[in-house]
């Protein structure tokens, strides 16, 4: 372990270092949270005080946000979240557990998904989607948005299984139990906090998700927040309601804050994991 | 460990129940990766109107793409903020790993403000900085203009290009600079603490340590890192959509916005498919030329 103390031989000059470190990264952190408690606080404030008059505006104008705009992205966050989750655990079972013909090519084929930014291949995806009858729709976003969660997902769950020693699914075997219910009455408690983990990445993404929504979507009532948000500074021609826009943007990152806040071991865990080693 | 792999009836059964366990996967990857990646090289081969029969017009997409005025500025703009934001954002979060790396009291807390950003979506972000950014309701003017550094209104995000680029980069350095310093951190963590202690005993200084014994053995976070900030700056689009409208005078119109514009602007799918696969296929070059010069160093 990293000794938490320095070492008796400490130099005067080391010690007036740590001194200036520390007010560095005081400093630092400072400056990373002051944004977003300056647009919490400048989305309160109003003459004379504070209020929520800006949080009814952007309710309320012309081209604002709709509770539409709010039910159509916890739809695509709660589909997006549910495919992952039931494709990555499937696929982290059979790639973690089988051995098929086939498997590693599939297992590169799915991690290959990271390679080809999917900016690159949005345009391509919006005609598809069009063919399988899923223009602006937010099923068809959702499925987009799963299968860009895969790569990361599907390692994820391939390691957490591998984890898993063999002998509690041997004892369920003996017990009787085919594959299918040794993974859901043994394995799926085992691999929880993968599960967490995947879970929180693919909330995240679905609900800050910008670009492939921009492209697939494309009438006001199928928005979702951010695309929603967004158009109210595009739409606005004259001035432009910035309060209006900060409530916006807390309304949309106060969630995921607190999510983040909660469960931050579950997100730091999805980079130690090794999914995103070179 | 024999009784559940092997061959035979049983091992065959569990073969036919791992490909059925594999098939979504399957079917998700092929449909939504493997099919569109074919699609849009066929695409970019069509005459390809948003709505309407496609018909093919081989190469016309390419060659009208060498001639596309805003196409060439939008490349040029795009390999400039790379190499603006490439080394700015790459010594920030190396140098907030470092300083972050060894556990003291404080630590984990600046370590979460670090990170928080990472939560707010990047759409979201770009809209905190038009208003933070902003005379009407931004701190930032009055700050500066207090300290003597401006004088009075000061248009950041659609001034002049200078101010509008450097909006951007603060904006990206602010919402990914705790993200990068998260993959210096776990990349830190594998080098064995032995190493730091013999070099101490050797008397090694804190900048030798640094210099001849973390970076060295940091080199494939090093790589990881550096083709992931090259990467996401070539497809930068959020920011230069919400935050400076690619203006002014399409100063800041970045290559993934010229895809968008010649597809939902234009109607013309075909082109916006064709500067898709330039782009991929540049970016393609990029990494192999990285991992290939990374991999000869480290032998």
């Amino acid at each position: 372990m990293v000794p938490l103390t320095r070492s008796a031989g400490a130099r005067p000059t080391a010690r007036s270092a740590g001194w200036g470190q520390g007010v560095t990264v005081t400093a630092l952190a400072i400056l990373f949270v002051f944004p977003l408690a300056w647009s919490g606080w400048a989305s309160v404030r109003q003459p004379g005080g504070f209020g929520v008059a800006a949080y009814q505006r952007l309710f309320t104008a012309d081209n604002g946000v709709q509770v539409r705009h709010l039910g159509n992205s916890l739809l695509v966050c709660a589909l997006t979240v549910v495919g992952t989750l039931v494709v990555a655990t499937l696929g982290g079972y059979a790639f973690g557990r089988f051995s098929f013909p086939g498997r590693d090519l599939l297992f590169l084929l799915t991690l290959a998904i990271l390679t080809v930014p999917y900016a690159t291949i949005l345009i391509a995806l919006y005609v598809l989607l069009g063919w399988l009858g899923l223009a602006d729709s937010l099923v068809g976003l959702s499925l987009v948005l799963v299968t860009f969660q895969l790569p990361f997902a599907v390692f994820m769950m391939r390691n957490s299984f591998e984890a898993v020693p063999r002998e509690l699914e041997e004892s369920a075997y003996v017990d009787g139990c085919g594959t299918f219910t040794a993974l859901t009455r043994v394995l799926l408690g085992a691999v929880r906090p993968g599960l967490v983990t995947v879970s929180l990445f693919a909330f995240l993404s679905a609900w800050n998700e910008f670009f492939a929504p921009l492209i697939l979507l494309n009438s006001t009532d199928t928005f979702t927040l951010p695309l929603a948000v967004v158009n109210m500074r595009t739409a606005s021609y004259g001035s432009i309601d910035y309060a209006a826009l900060e409530s916006g943007v807390t309304f949309m990152a106060l969630p995921c804050v607190v999510l983040f806040l909660v469960l931050q071991r579950s997100y730091v865990r999805g980079f130690t994991s090794g999914a995103v080693k070179g | 460990m024999r009784a559940v792999t092997g061959s035979g009836p049983r091992g065959r059964r569990r073969a036919a129940a791992g490909l059925l366990y594999a098939s979504p996967t399957l079917v998700m990857v092929v449909t939504f990766f493997v099919v569109p990646l074919g699609l849009v090289g066929w695409m970019s081969l069509h005459r390809w109107p948003l709505l309407g029969t496609p018909t093919i017009n081989a190469p016309d997409n390419y060659t009208a793409a060498t001639g596309d005025s805003l196409l060439r500025s939008a490349t040029w703009f795009t390999v400039k903020y790379t190499l603006v934001v490439t080394p700015l954002l790459f010594c920030l979060a190396l140098a907030m790993a470092l300083l972050v790396q060894h556990r003291r009291r404080g630590t984990g807390v600046v370590r979460t403000a670090f990170l928080l950003p990472m939560a707010v979506g990047f759409a979201s972000a770009s809209v905190l900085f038009l208003g933070l950014l902003s005379d009407e309701i931004g701190p930032v003017t009055g700050a500066l203009t207090r300290l003597g550094l401006v004088d009075g209104y000061v248009s950041w995000v659609s001034g002049s290009p200078g101010s509008a680029l450097g909006a951007s980069v603060v904006l990206v350095l602010w919402r990914f600079g705790g993200f990068m310093m998260l993959l210096f951190l776990v990349g830190l963590q594998a080098i064995p603490t032995e190493v730091y202690e013999a070099a101490r005993l050797d008397g090694a200084s804190r900048r030798q340590i640094l210099f001849r014994i973390t970076l060295p053995l940091l080199r494939p976070t090093l790589a990881l890192v550096l083709t992931l900030i090259v990467t996401g700056s070539l497809l930068a689009f959020d920011q230069f959509w919400i935050l400076t409208r690619g203006g002014p005078d399409n100063s800041t119109t970045s290559l993934v916005m010229v895809v968008y514009r010649n597809a939902f602007v234009r109607f013309d799918l075909g082109s916006a498919a064709a500067v898709s696969i330039l782009l991929l296929a540049g970016l393609l070059a990029i990494n192999v030329v990285q991992l290939g010069v990374l991999r000869r160093r480290s032998r």
